[in-house]
C-alpha cells in the first residue's frame, strides 16, 4: 500500500517509522532538512514542499496513494491538505486536528473537509488519561470490540500478592487472559507462558471483560486501593487538561483544575461546569498542601511544557498524592518520567500515531494498541474464511502462526468467548490478539 | 467647557414621541364622545398641545445624532414629558377652559397640579399609587378614568419600545434606547432587526391583553361577573398585563366575583414573566420558557409566597373585612393569598381584599414581597427576579471562595456564565436601590409630620418601597383601599421622582446627574 504522509514532525515521523517496513511511505514536508534526516533514518521517499500545493502532491505521487495522512503542526493546513487531495485522488484521507469543534463538525457531517478519518490529538490524550484514571494501578487501558473487551497494562507493586507468582498461579479469573509480561527495567513485552514468573515491579498485560479487568486490578493491589478514583486534581489547564476534566465530569466526577493564569482559569471555569477551578501556581507545595492534594486519588499534570508537568507531578507525589499521571510532549521523555517516579506518562503524539496506525494497517485490522515503545501491539481482527483460524481450534490455528502471538479474547456477536486451546474460532468472530513486533507482518496476513 | 451631549437631538426625539402621544389620546376622546359625560374638551386640548409642542421640539435638533449618551437623556426625558403632557387632561377636566368649556370634574382632587402629575407618573410607570379621592363616575367622566388606565398600558411594555417598534427613524439606535429603558440583564434580540423585536414584544403584549379582555367580558356574558361590562373588561385588561394596578372601581378587584379574581391571577403572573420568553413559547419553543432559570425562580417565589400567605390567612385571626370570613375557608384563603402574592410580587398592585387589614405576619410577608419584583424583560418593576437570583448565587460563591481563596467560579444562570462586570452591575443597582429607599423613607417620615395623620413605620416604608418599586399600594393609609392624597406636595413630588427612577431601573437616570456624563 502506498501511504503519503504530509508533515514530518513527531507524529508524522512516528507513523512513518511504524509503517515503513510493510508499506511504501512518502513523506512531504516544507522543511528540507527534516525530510532529509527522516530519509536517512527510515526507508521512505522524501519530498520537500508545501502539502497544500497540488504540484507538490503530484510530485509525491498522490494519484497512486491509497492513504494520505495530514499531520503537520497546523490543523487548518491539515484540513486544507485533505480537501486538496480529494480534488485529484480517491485516497483515504486522515487528518490530525487539535480543536474539538472540527471533530464535532466532522462527526455530524460525513466527509466534511474532505477528511475520511479525523483524529483530535488532545481529545485522544484526554480519553487515554481518563481510562487510566478509571482503573487503579493501570498503566494503559485500551478498549476493543466496542468496549466489551479491554486490554490493560498494569504495574505490579512490590507488596502485591501476585508478585513472585507464576502466570498460572496468578490467573484465577475465568474471563481474563494473560498475554504478556514486561520484565522489571525493560520495555520489551514477552509472551506470557504458564510458568513465567511475575517479578515485583514488572508489568503485566491482560485482556478481558472490563469487570474482570477491574477485579484483577483489585487483586493486584492487595485490596487497599479498591475504590475507583474519585478525587482527581488536574494541574495545568492546557487543552488536554481541560478535556480530561470535562470527560471526568461526564463520568460524574468533580475534578479540580489548577491553572495559574487568571484569564485561562476563568475560561476553564466557564467551559467546564463540573470542575472546580483554582487559580494558583500548581507547583507551589504550600498551596498543594492547603488544598489537600495529598488526599487526591490521582493527579494529572498537564501544564503544557514537559519540565513543568514533571515538576508538578513529582511535587504532587511528594506531598502524598496516590498516583500521578503526566502529559509529556516529547516522546523521548516518556521513559525518563516514569523512571523518576511519575506513575504514567502519556504522550499525546504517541497516542495520535497509534490511532492513525489503526487506519493504515492491513485491511482487516480494526483496532490497534501499541505496547511498550512499539515492541508489541494488540490488534482486533475480524475473521474471514481465508484466515488460518477460521473454523479451527486455537491450538490448531496457532501451529500455523508464529510464536509471537497470543489470542486474548474473542467476541461473537454480542457474546464474549474466553479463548482456550480447544475454542473453535468461527468466521465473523472478532479476535483480539497480542502480537510481538517481529511477528506482525506474518500475523496480519494470516489472520 | 463644552457639552459632550447633543441634548437637542434627544429633545427632538422626545418631541416625536410627544407628538405621537396624540394618537392614543384619541381612545379616551372616542369614549368621551360615546358616553357624553364631559371630558371631551380635556382631550381635544391635550391632543392639540401634544401636536404643537411635539412638532416644535422636533425642530430643535437632528435625530440622526442620537448616540448612547443622547439615548439616556431621550429615554429619561420621554417619560417625564409623557407624564407632563399626560397630566393635562386631568387638569383641564378639573379647571375647565375659561370662556370656552366648563370644568367637567370640578370636585376632582387632580385640580392640584402636583396630584395630576403624581397620578400620571404613577400611570405611565405602572405603579398604581393613586391620589384620586373619589374613584367613581360621579366625580370623573368615563373618558378620564379610561385615560388613567391607558397610561398604564402604554407604560407597561415601555413607551420607548413602542416608539422603536413604529418609528422607522429609530431603526439604528433603537437597541441602545431599549437598553436604556430596561437596562436589566436578560434583554435579548429576538430578530435581527430591533424594530421587529420591539414589534414582537408589543404584539405578544397586545395579544395577551386582548385575550384577557375577551375572557373577562365572556365571564360577564356568561353571568359569572355581573359588573364586568365591556368598559371594565377593557379597563382591567389595560392594567393587568402592564402590572399597573389602576382600577376604575374604588374597591379594586374586590369589587368583582371570585371567578374574576381567579382569572386575573394567571394574567398577572404572565405579566411578570420575561416577554421575550413568552414570545418564544408562543412561537413554539416551550423549553425556552420552562427551562429558563429566572422563570423557575420566579415561579418558585410566587408559589412560596402564596403558600405562606394561604397558611397565615387560613390559620389566622378572624378579620373585620367586607369580603366575609377568610380564616378557615380553604378556597377563600388560597384565592386571596394567590391573588395578593401575584399582585405584589409582579408589582401589579391590584387587591382582591383590603390586605392592609391582614394580621401582622401576613403583612410583613407582603411588605418584603414589594422588593422582589417581576422578571427581567417583563412589565414588572422593583429589583427583579434575575438580580436576586444572581445575588443569591454570588453570595454562595463568596462563601465557597472564603474557604478556597484561589477558586475561580463564575456565576451561572441556566448554564450560561455571567461576566463579572454584569454581577458587579447588579450589586451596584441593588445598593443604589436600597439607598434610594432609605433616603426616601427618611424624607417622607420627616415631611409627613406636617400632615394630620401620624404614619407608622410600615406605612412610610411601604409607601416609599411601593412607589420606588412601581407596586402601588402599601399599608395603612396608603393601603389598597386608601390613597396617597393626604401626603404633602413635597412628598408627592419626591415620589414622582422615585417612580420615574424606579421604572427606568435607576442607573440610566442617575447617570444624567453626573459631571462625566455631560463633559468628557
Amino acid at each position: 500500500m502506498r501511504v503519503l504522509i504530509v508533515g514530518a514532525g513527531e507524529v508524522g515521523s512516528s507513523i512513518a517509522g511504524s509503517l515503513a517496513d510493510s508499506h511504501e511511505v512518502v513523506v512531504v514536508d516544507r522543511d528540507g532538512s527534516r525530510v532529509e534526516s527522516l530519509q536517512y533514518d527510515q526507508d521512505i521517499l522524501g519530498v520537500t514542499g508545501d502539502g497544500t500545493d497540488l504540484a507538490v502532491l503530484d510530485e509525491a505521487g498522490v494519484e497512486a496513494a491509497d492513504v494520505v495522512i495530514a499531520v503537520t503542526d497546523d490543523e487548518e493546513t491539515n484540513l486544507t491538505i485533505c480537501a486538496t487531495v480529494k480534488t485529484t485522488s480517491d485516497a483515504f484521507t486522515i487528518a490530525r486536528v487539535e480543536q474539538t469543534n472540527y471533530l464535532d463538525t466532522w462527526q455530524a457531517h460525513e466527509g466534511a473537509f474532505g477528511v475520511d478519518f479525523l483524529v483530535c490529538t488532545d481529545l485522544l490524550a484526554a480519553e487515554t488519561i481518563v481510562r487510566i484514571v478509571g482503573l487503579p494501578t493501570a498503566h494503559d487501558v485500551n478498549p476493543f470490540a466496542d468496549g466489551r473487551v479491554e486490554m490493560a497494562e498494569f504495574d505490579v507493586p512490590e507488596d502485591s500478592p501476585v508478585a513472585g507468582q507464576t502466570v498460572a498461579e496468578a490467573d484465577r479469573f475465568d474471563d481474563l487472559t494473560f498475554v504478556a509480561v514486561i520484565p522489571t527495567g525493560t520495555d520489551t513485552p514477552e509472551i506470557a507462558g504458564g510458568d513465567t514468573v511475575i517479578e515485583p515491579g514488572a508489568r503485566v498485560v491482560v485482556v478481558g471483560v472490563p469487570s474482570t479487568v477491574r477485579a484483577f486490578a483489585r487483586a493486584l493491589c492487595n485490596g487497599d486501593r479498591l475504590n475507583e478514583a474519585e478525587d482527581v486534581v488536574v494541574i495545568g489547564g492546557s487543552k488536554t487538561g481541560e478535556l480530561t476534566a470535562e470527560l471526568l465530569g461526564d463520568r460524574g466526577l468533580s475534578p479540580r483544575i489548577v491553572e495559574v493564569d487568571p484569564e485561562r482559569a476563568r475560561e476553564l471555569a466557564e467551559g467546564v461546569p463540573s470542575a472546580t477551578v483554582l487559580s494558583h501556581d500548581g507547583t507551589d507545595p504550600e498551596f498543594l498542601t492547603r488544598e489537600h492534594v495529598q488526599d487526591a486519588d490521582v493527579v494529572v499534570a498537564s501544564l503544557g511544557t514537559d519540565e513543568r508537568s514533571l515538576l508538578a507531578a513529582l511535587l504532587a507525589k511528594r506531598v502524598g498524592a496516590e498516583r500521578a499521571i503526566a502529559v509529556v510532549e516529547q516522546p523521548r521523555y516518556v521513559e525518563l518520567f516514569e523512571a523518576v517516579g511519575v506513575d504514567v506518562a502519556v504522550n499525546p503524539r504517541e497516542v495520535t500515531a497509534e490511532e492513525i496506525t489503526r487506519f493504515t494497517r492491513e485491511r482487516r485490522a480494526e483496532n490497534v494498541a501499541i505496547i511498550g515503545s512499539g515492541g508489541a501491539e494488540v490488534l482486533e481482527v475480524e475473521i474471514d474464511d481465508e484466515s488460518v483460524l477460521a473454523g479451527r481450534t486455537i491450538q490448531d490455528g496457532a501451529a500455523d502462526l508464529p510464536s509471537g502471538v497470543v489470542v486474548g479474547a474473542i467476541t461473537r456477536g454480542d457474546e464474549l468467548v474466553t479463548p482456550r486451546g480447544d475454542t473453535v474460532v468461527e468466521v465473523g468472530d472478532h479476535v483480539v490478539a497480542f502480537v510481538q513486533a517481529d511477528a506482525m507482518t506474518e500475523v496480519t496476513s494470516k489472520l | 467647557m463644552s457639552l459632550r451631549v447633543d441634548w437637542r437631538a434627544s429633545a427632538a426625539l422626545v418631541g416625536t414621541v410627544v407628538k405621537w402621544l396624540s394618537v392614543p389620546l384619541l381612545v379616551p376622546l372616542g369614549v368621551s364622545l360615546y358616553y357624553g359625560d364631559g371630558g371631551l374638551a380635556a382631550f381635544v386640548v391635550t391632543i392639540a398641545v401634544a401636536l404643537v409642542v411635539g412638532s416644535a421640539m422636533e425642530r430643535l435638533g437632528d435625530v440622526e445624532n442620537i448616540g448612547s449618551r443622547e439615548g439616556f437623556l431621550m429615554v429619561a426625558g420621554t417619560w417625564l414629558a409623557a407624564s407632563l403632557v399626560g397630566a393635562l387632561p386631568y387638569l383641564v377636566a378639573a379647571h375647565g377652559i375659561p370662556g370656552v368649556a366648563a370644568a367637567s370634574a370640578p370636585a376632582s382632587t387632580l385640580a392640584n397640579p402636583a396630584n395630576a402629575l403624581f397620578e400620571t407618573m404613577s400611570g405611565f410607570t405602572t405603579t398604581g399609587a393613586t391620589v384620586l379621592g373619589d374613584i367613581s363616575f360621579d366625580t370623573h367622566s368615563h373618558g378620564i378614568l379610561l385615560w388613567r388606565q391607558l397610561t398604564q398600558w402604554l407604560g407597561g411594555m415601555g413607551i420607548v419600545v413602542l416608539a422603536v417598534a413604529i418609528l422607522p427613524e429609530l431603526s439604528v439606535g433603537g437597541a441602545q434606547l431599549m437598553d436604556a429603558e430596561a437596562p436589566g440583564p436578560g434583554i435579548q434580540k429576538l430578530t435581527p432587526r430591533i424594530a421587529e423585536t420591539a414589534r414582537a414584544l408589543w404584539l405578544a403584549y397586545a395579544g395577551i391583553t386582548a385575550f384577557e379582555v375577551l375572557l373577562l367580558y365572556g365571564l360577564h356574558i356568561g353571568g359569572y361577573a355581573p359588573n364586568m361590562g365591556l368598559y371594565n373588561a377593557v379597563a382591567h385588561g389595560f392594567t393587568t398585563m402592564a402590572t399597573g394596578g389602576f382600577s376604575p372601581e374604588a374597591r379594586s378587584i374586590e369589587a368583582f366575583t371570585g371567578v374574576v379574581q381567579w382569572v386575573i391571577v394567571p394574567f398577572m403572573f404572565a405579566a411578570g414573566t420575561n416577554f421575550a420568553l413568552i414570545w418564544q413559547a408562543l412561537t413554539g419553543d416551550l423549553d425556552a420558557l420552562f427551562g429558563d432559570a429566572e422563570f423557575k425562580f420566579y415561579a418558585g417565589v410566587v408559589g412560596t409566597v402564596t403558600a405562606l400567605l394561604a397558611g397565615l390567612l387560613f390559620a389566622g385571626p378572624t378579620l373585620e373585612v367586607v369580603v366575609g370570613p377568610v380564616a378557615g375557608e380553604a378556597e377563600v384563603s388560597l384565592r386571596h393569598a394567590a391573588f395578593q402574592a401575584a399582585s405584589i410580587v409582579t408589582t401589579t398592585g391590584y387587591a382582591s381584599m383590603d390586605f392592609a387589614q391582614w394580621s401582622e405576619p401576613a403583612k410583613y410577608v407582603l411588605f418584603l414581597a414589594i422588593f422582589v419584583g417581576g422578571s427581567a424583560g417583563s412589565t414588572g418593576g422593583a429589583v427583579k427576579m434575575v438580580r436576586w437570583l444572581v445575588i443569591i448565587k454570588s453570595l454562595k460563591r463568596e462563601l465557597f471562595t472564603t474557604v478556597h481563596p484561589e477558586a475561580v467560579r463564575p456565576v451561572r444562570l441556566g448554564g450560561r456564565a455571567l461576566d463579572e462586570a454584569g454581577v458587579r452591575g447588579i450589586y451596584a443597582f441593588t445598593a443604589v436601590y436600597v439607598a434610594l429607599f432609605a433616603f426616601g423613607t427618611v424624607f417622607v417620615a420627616i415631611d409627613s409630620s406636617r400632615i394630620e395623620e401620624t404614619l407608622s413605620a410600615i406605612e412610610v416604608m411601604s409607601a416609599v418601597a411601593a412607589t420606588l418599586g412601581n407596586v402601588g399600594p402599601g399599608f395603612g393609609m396608603v393601603g389598597p383601599m386608601g390613597s396617597y392624597l393626604p401626603l404633602t406636595n413635597a412628598t408627592k413630588l419626591v415620589m414622582v421622582v422615585l417612580m420615574w427612577v424606579g421604572r427606568l431601573e435607576v442607573i440610566p437616570v442617575l447617570v444624567l446627574f453626573t459631571r462625566s456624563y455631560w463633559q468628557g
